[in-house]
C-alpha cells in the first residue's frame, strides 16, 4: 500500500477518506441483512392481501399447518402485545384484523425449514375476504367513508380537520394572501408515486435469546425507534428487544418504517428458533412506504421587475392507507412551496389524505421534491411572462440570511441561494453533438431507429431547498459513547445507521480529529451498548453524529486528564430546539420551526426526440450549499446519486396502480436509471459553514433530489415548448410537435 | 439432487432442490453470499457471475444447470490476498456506497476489461447497462472503470 493510500484510509475531517467498508463491499464479504444465517434457522414468509380494501371474514390455516417443513403459522391473534404500530401514530396492524386497507398488507406469517416450503404453505392459507369499495382518488377521499375508525392524527397539535380521511391539513398564511401583482401565472401539476427502489430487499434475522427476549439483526435507518415499536407489540420490556444493524443495501427513507422486524421476532419467539425473512423484489414494492404522489395548483404574482409579490399554492398529497410520516411530509411540502425565494405574501394550503392506495411516507426530499417541481415550473413560466432571463428572475428573488420565510421564521444560519444560482449558471454547457452519431448517444439509446432527425435540444435551470434535521419541535438528539483504553486506542459507539451514505467514515474521521490519533475503532451499531442516534434521514445524520462524537471525544479527553485511567463516557448532542407551527396560521410558535436549510441549483442539457417521444439527459451541472465537507468525495457521491433519483422521477419512475392494486412491481416494469440514462454530473461544492452545526456541516443527501426533477423538466420544456406539468414525463407528452 | 461444480477454482458439491437458482445455491448452500439477491429476475445484475467464462445473472441459472460447470463469483476475483484491480479501483474512486450492486458491477467490469482492456465511455455505458445502482448515479463507477483500465 502506498503512503498516499494509507493517508486516504485514515483521514481526518475535511479529507476524502476511503470508505471503511469499501474493501469488504467489493470482495463480497460485507454481510447485508439478507446474508445472515444462524444454526437451526427457519425462513419466514408473509401472506399478503390481494385486495386494496376488504373485510376479512375468515382465515383458515389448516392447509398451511399440515404442509411439510412448517413450524409456525401466525395471525393477528398471535400478537401478544399491541396489535398496531406506527412510526408516529400507531394506526397500522402488525397483522391485519377485521379489514385490509392496501394491496399487499400483511395478514399471516409462516415459518418453515426452506423458503420454498414457507411460500408453498402460505399459498395454502385460505383467507375469505369481502371486498369493499377502495378509496383511490385523493380528491374524493374527504367525502368518502373513512378508512380508519379512529382519527389517529387528531389531538397532536394540528388543525383538526373534520372531513373524513384527512391525515393532516396545514395552511400557512403569510402577509396578505390577496396581494395582487402586475403579472400572474398559474398552473396545475402532478407527480406519480416514486419508489425508493433500494437494491437490498427488506431482510433480517430474529434470534430468540432463550430467556424470553429477542435479538433482531436488520437493515434499518433508526435502530432505537424500531425497538420502541417492536417491544410493545411483543409485550416485552425494551431491554429484552435488542436491535443490531445488519448491512443495509440502500434506504432513501424506505427503511424508516418497520417491515419484517416484528414479524420475524414473532416467528422466532413462537418457534424458539432463529427466523430469517427476505423479501423478493415484488414483495419489496409493497413492503415499504413510497414518495407521496401529489396534485398541486399554483399561482405566482409578481411586479413588473420580477419581484415576487404573492405565492398561492394548494397541495394534495395521497398518503395511502397508513399515516407513517405523512404529517411531516405535509408540512414540508407547504414550508418549501415557495422555493428559496423571498416572498412577502403567501397562502400555502397542504393536505394529506388516507386512501387505499400504497402507503406513502419518507423518501429523499420529503415533500420538498413535490413542491419544488411545481414552484420551479412556475418560475420559468413567470420569467417567460415577464420576458426575463430565468436565472436573473431567480437571482432577483433569492432568499438570504435575515429574510423571513412564509412561516415567519427568520433565516439565521447560512443559506447562500444567490451564490449557488450564480455558480451553477456559470458552468459551461457542452456544445451540441453532431448528427448522425452512435445510437447509444441518441434519445432512447439503441432503441432509437432514426438518424436523429427529430432531436431537439433544451437547456434548463432550477433551484431548490429544504430543511436539515427534524422540525416542528421534535425532540431530536444523537448519543455517542467513547472509550479510551489504558494501552492506547479508542472505541466509539454510535447507533447512527450506515445506509451507504458514509456516516461510518464521518464518525471515524471526527473521532480521529478530536482524539488526535488514528487508533480508533467503531463498535457495531446496536441498541445494546449506546443510546439512540436518531434516524439516518432528513439530511441530519452527519450533523448529529458529528456533534455527538465530537462531544463525547472532548468529554473523554477531559475525563482522562482528570483521572488518568481508562475512560468510558457517553454524551448526547442536541441541535437548536424548534417549535411547532400554529395550527390556525401555520406560523412558527417560537423562533424557528426548522433547524437549518440547504439549497442547490442545477443546470441541465437535455435532448428530446419529438418523433419518438424519447429523451436523453446530456449533461448536468450543479452547485450545492453543503456547509462544509467532512469527506468531499462522499459529498460528490451523494450529489451524483441524489441527482439520479430525481432524474428517475422526471423521466421514468412511477408505481402504477389500478383500483389501488400495484401493476408494475418489478424492475422489468418499474424502471430506474441505468448507466445509459445518467449523464456526467459536474458538481460545485459551495462551502459556507453552518454556524449552529459541528464543523459547520450540513446534510447533503436531499437537495440534489429536490432540485433535479425540476431542472430536468425545465430543460425538456425548453426543448419542446410544452408545459409538461406531470412527472414522470411520458413519450405521449413530448411526441408530435 | 446432488450437483458438482467448480466454484472459484475449487471442486464443490451441493444438495439442492430442483427449483433452486444457482444464486440460491451459491448464497445458501455453498457459503458464498457475495453474489446479491436484489431482484432475482435478471434485471439488476447484482448476482453477476462468470459461468464457463460467460457473464450471467446467477438468479436466471438453475443450480442444476451449473452441474459440471465452472463458476467464478466475486469472492474468486482477489488472488493471493491481493484485491483484483477492479476491486481496488472501486474503493479508490468512491464507487461504493451501500455496495449492494458492487459485487455484480465488479464482476461485470472485470469481464468487460478482460475483453476490452481500454473501453471507450460508450462501451463502458453499454457494458454496464445491465447493472443497476441506486446510490451513486454511476459517475464514480465510470471513474473506477477508467482507473482500472489504465
Amino acid at each position: 500500500m502506498t503512503a498516499s493510500a494509507r493517508q486516504l484510509e485514515l483521514g481526518r475531517v475535511g479529507e476524502s477518506v476511503r470508505r471503511v467498508d469499501g474493501i469488504p463491499k467489493t470482495t463480497g464479504e460485507f454481510a447485508y441483512a439478507s446474508d445472515l444465517s444462524a444454526a437451526g434457522m427457519l425462513w419466514g414468509h408473509t401472506v399478503r392481501s390481494p385486495h386494496a380494501h376488504a373485510r376479512i371474514v375468515e382465515i383458515d390455516l389448516a392447509g398451511a399447518l399440515a404442509s411439510p417443513g412448517v413450524h409456525a403459522v401466525l395471525t393477528h391473534e398471535d400478537v401478544p402485545g399491541q396489535k398496531r404500530y406506527g412510526l408516529e401514530f400507531p394506526d397500522q396492524p402488525v397483522l391485519a384484523f377485521d379489514r385490509v386497507r392496501y394491496f399487499g398488507e400483511p395478514v399471516a406469517l409462516v415459518a418453515a425449514e426452506h423458503p420454498e416450503q414457507a411460500r408453498r404453505a402460505a399459498e395454502r392459507i385460505r383467507v375469505e375476504y369481502e371486498p369493499l369499495q377502495p378509496v383511490v382518488d385523493p380528491e374524493q377521499a374527504t367525502t368518502q367513508e373513512p378508512i380508519h375508525e379512529q382519527r389517529w392524527t387528531h389531538g397532536h397539535g394540528y388543525l383538526d380537520d373534520s372531513r373524513p380521511n384527512v391525515v393532516r391539513h396545514l395552511v400557512i398564511r403569510h402577509g396578505d394572501p390577496d396581494a395582487a401583482g402586475d403579472v400572474s401565472v398559474s398552473g396545475s401539476y402532478e407527480l406519480g408515486i416514486q419508489d425508493q427502489a433500494f437494491l437490498g430487499p427488506e431482510s433480517g434475522l430474529a434470534v430468540p435469546d432463550g430467556e424470553g427476549g429477542v435479538d433482531v439483526y436488520v437493515a434499518t435507518q433508526w435502530l432505537h425507534v424500531d425497538r420502541d415499536q417492536i417491544a410493545p407489540c411483543l409485550n416485552l420490556p425494551r431491554e429484552q428487544v435488542r436491535i443490531h444493524l445488519a448491512g443495509v443495501g440502500g434506504a432513501f427513507g424506505g427503511r424508516e418504517d418497520l417491515s419484517m422486524q416484528i414479524h420475524s421476532a414473532l416467528l422466532a419467539l413462537h418457534t424458539s428458533r432463529p427466523v430469517k425473512m427476505v423479501y423478493n423484489r415484488e414483495e419489496s414494492f409493497v413492503g415499504h412506504v413510497h414518495r407521496h404522489p401529489a396534485r398541486i395548483w399554483a399561482e405566482h404574482r409578481a411586479d413588473r421587475d420580477g419581484k415576487l409579490v404573492c405565492v398561492r399554492m394548494r397541495i394534495l398529497l395521497d398518503g395511502g392507507a397508513y399515516a407513517s410520516s405523512s404529517t411531516a411530509v405535509t408540512s414540508n411540502a407547504a414550508s418549501f412551496a415557495c422555493g428559496p425565494y423571498a416572498v412577502e405574501n403567501a397562502l400555502l394550503d397542504s393536505t394529506c389524505v388516507y386512501t387505499n392506495n400504497p402507503p406513502c411516507g419518507a423518501m429523499r426530499g420529503f415533500g420538498a421534491v413535490q413542491t419544488c417541481f411545481a414552484a420551479e415550473a412556475q418560475m420559468d413560466k413567470l420569467a417567460a411572462a415577464l420576458g426575463l432571463d430565468p436565472v436573473e428572475l431567480r437571482l432577483r428573488n433569492a432568499l438570504a440570511p435575515g429574510d423571513r420565510l412564509p412561516t415567519g421564521q427568520r433565516i439565521e444560519g447560512s443559506l447562500p441561494v444567490a451564490e449557488v444560482i450564480r455558480r451553477a449558471a456559470e458552468l459551461p454547457v457542452p456544445e451540441p453533438e453532431e448528427l448522425p452519431r452512435e445510437a447509444i448517444r441518441l434519445p432512447g439509446g439503441a432503441g432509437n431507429t432514426t438518424r436523429g432527425e427529430g432531436v431537439r435540444r433544451g437547456v434548463g435551470f432550477a433551484v431548490g431547498y429544504k430543511n436539515i434535521c427534524y422540525s416542528e419541535g421534535f425532540d431530536d438528539y444523537c448519543a455517542a459513547r467513547v472509550r479510551l483504553f489504558a494501552e492506547g486506542g479508542a472505541e466509539v459507539h454510535c447507533a447512527a445507521a450506515e445506509v451507504g451514505q458514509g456516516v461510518t467514515n464521518v464518525i471515524l474521521q471526527v473521532a480521529r480529529t478530536e482524539l488526535g490519533t488514528d487508533d480508533v475503532r467503531l463498535a457495531s451499531h446496536t441498541t445494546a451498548s449506546v443510546d439512540s442516534a436518531g434516524s439516518a434521514s432528513a439530511s441530519r445524520m452527519t450533523w448529529m453524529a458529528a456533534g455527538a462524537v465530537q462531544l463525547a471525544c472532548r468529554a473523554a479527553l477531559e475525563e482522562r486528564e482528570r483521572t488518568g485511567g481508562e475512560v468510558d463516557v457517553e454524551r448526547v448532542y442536541r441541535h437548536p430546539r424548534t417549535s411547532p407551527l400554529d395550527p390556525e396560521t401555520g406560523q412558527t410558535t417560537g423562533e424557528r420551526s426548522h433547524v437549518a436549510f440547504a439549497c442547490a441549483a442545477m443546470r441541465v442539457v437535455a435532448e428530446v426526440d419529438v418523433e419518438l417521444g424519447l429523451t436523453r439527459v446530456v449533461w448536468i451541472g450543479t452547485a450545492q450549499d453543503i456547509g462544509t465537507a467532512i469527506n468531499p468525495q462522499a459529498v460528490e457521491g451523494q450529489i451524483e446519486g441524489g441527482t439520479a433519483q430525481g432524474l428517475g422521477l422526471a423521466l421514468m419512475e412511477e408505481i402504477q396502480t389500478r383500483d389501488g392494486l400495484i401493476t408494475n412491481a418489478s424492475f422489468t416494469d418499474y424502471l430506474i436509471p441505468t448507466t445509459l440514462d445518467m449523464p456526467r454530473v459536474e458538481s460545485v461544492l459551495v462551502e459556507v459553514p453552518e454556524p449552529d452545526a459541528p464543523y459547520g456541516v450540513k446534510g447533503v443527501g436531499e437537495p440534489p433530489t429536490v432540485v433535479s426533477t425540476a431542472a430536468i423538466l425545465s430543460a425538456l420544456r425548453d426543448a419542446t415548448g410544452r408545459e409538461l406539468t406531470r412527472v414522470p414525463v411520458r413519450p405521449d407528452d413530448i411526441v408530435g410537435l | 439432487m446432488k450437483i458438482g461444480l467448480t466454484v472459484n477454482g475449487a471442486e464443490r458439491e451441493a444438495d439442492v432442490w430442483e427449483g433452486e437458482s444457482l444464486l440460491f445455491a451459491l448464497r445458501e448452500r455453498l457459503g458464498l453470499p457475495g453474489s446479491k439477491n436484489a431482484c432475482e429476475q435478471g434485471e439488476c445484475g447484482s448476482c453477476s457471475v462468470l459461468l464457463d467464462g460467460t457473464l450471467v445473472c446467477a438468479c436466471l441459472v438453475l443450480a442444476a444447470q451449473a452441474d459440471g460447470h465452472d463458476v467464478v463469483t466475486v469472492e474468486g476475483l482477489a488472488e493471493d490476498g491481493e484485491l483484483h484491480r477492479v476491486q481496488q479501483a472501486f474503493v479508490e474512486a468512491g464507487a461504493v456506497q451501500c455496495g449492494f450492486c458492487t459485487p455484480g458491477l465488479v464482476v461485470a467490469t472485470a469481464d468487460l476489461l478482460a475483453h476490452t482492456p481500454q473501453p471507450s465511455d460508450d462501451e463502458i455505458r453499454e457494458a454496464l447497462s445491465g447493472n443497476l445502482c441506486r446510490c451513486t448515479g454511476y459517475s464514480k463507477i465510470f471513474d473506477a472503470v477508467r482507473l482500472a483500465s489504465q
